[in-house]
């Protein structure tokens, strides 16, 4: 019966992280700093990547400026919380193009542990809107979390 | 980066549109090849390269050979964006701990 249950719901890929930062700081870096962390190749456009744009409001884009001055829609904001909570439309699809109609959801939640730490909460969900093969890569989902889960842990002991 | 080689390879419009199809349902390479303004040796060209690249499977039934998406290719997909931000996230947590709030 809980296996019924787990196989209706939605594939995530979920991630916990602790920063030592006021959330304050760690929501702007995020959103208004995409640009400065964003691994460099993993982008869209024809020439280099330039910059990450995420515009503060509901309904913003979410894009990425090329060194060409191309601008590339990545999605748009569906919720906009500073400093506690962003969540942000990704309309990538499996081919990495950009489709309006596609939508899967990356949802980032700051946690205040101190005045000077933060928790992120991380979730890309709907992955199984990648493709209709999405039922299979369940499977493989059991020991990725685990592991995942275990690796952070022992980040977070060891920081 | 293995998984990259099937990005690229879905960089060709064309292609894409060939994987499209297949990921709506398993075709021979007439099928394919009667929707697309390509002719049936461009579509076997391009069916060639997403099954080196791991994203399409070929079946043979009867007489017709049949091609679908490879399930161990979304599986890439998801290992890849799962790797993905874990990199992205411990450059962003660098970079958050690295400023200082002017």
């Amino acid at each position: 019966m809980n296996t019924e249950v787990a196989v209706g719901s939605a594939l995530s890929i979920v991630k916990q992280i602790t920063v030592e930062a006021p959330a304050e700081r760690a929501f702007r870096v995020f959103t208004a700093n995409m640009g400065a962390w964003w691994p460099r190749e993993h982008h869209i456009g024809k020439s280099a990547l330039k910059d990450c744009v995420i515009e503060p409001r509901v309904g913003g884009r979410w894009y990425e400026v090329t060194e060409d001055g191309e601008s590339c829609d990545w999605g748009k904001v569906l919720a906009w919380e500073p400093p506690t909570r962003l969540v942000l439309a990704w309309q990538l699809n499996a081919q990495f193009a950009y489709d309006p109609s596609f939508v899967t959801e990356v949802e980032v939640r700051f946690t205040a542990l101190g005045p000077k730490r933060t928790r992120v909460d991380f979730e890309h969900r709907d992955i199984e809107r990648f493709g209709p093969m999405a039922a299979k890569l369940r499977e493989e989902m059991g020991g990725g979390w685990a592991g995942i889960l275990a690796s952070f842990a022992k980040e977070a002991a060891g920081g | 980066m293995a998984n990259l080689s099937g990005f690229a390879a879905l960089a060709d419009p064309t292609r894409r549109q060939v994987f499209e199809r297949l990921a709506r349902r398993p075709s021979s390479v007439g099928e394919l090849a009667e929707g697309l303004p390509v002719s049936r040796p461009a579509v076997s060209q391009h069916l060639k390269v997403l099954k080196g690249a791991g994203l399409v499977t070929e079946e043979r039934e009867g007489t017709r050979h049949v091609y679908r998406l490879d399930p161990r290719g979304l599986g890439a997909m998801r290992s890849y964006l799962d790797r993905f931000w874990d990199r992205a996230l411990a450059a962003f947590k660098e970079a958050a701990e690295k400023e200082t709030d002017s």
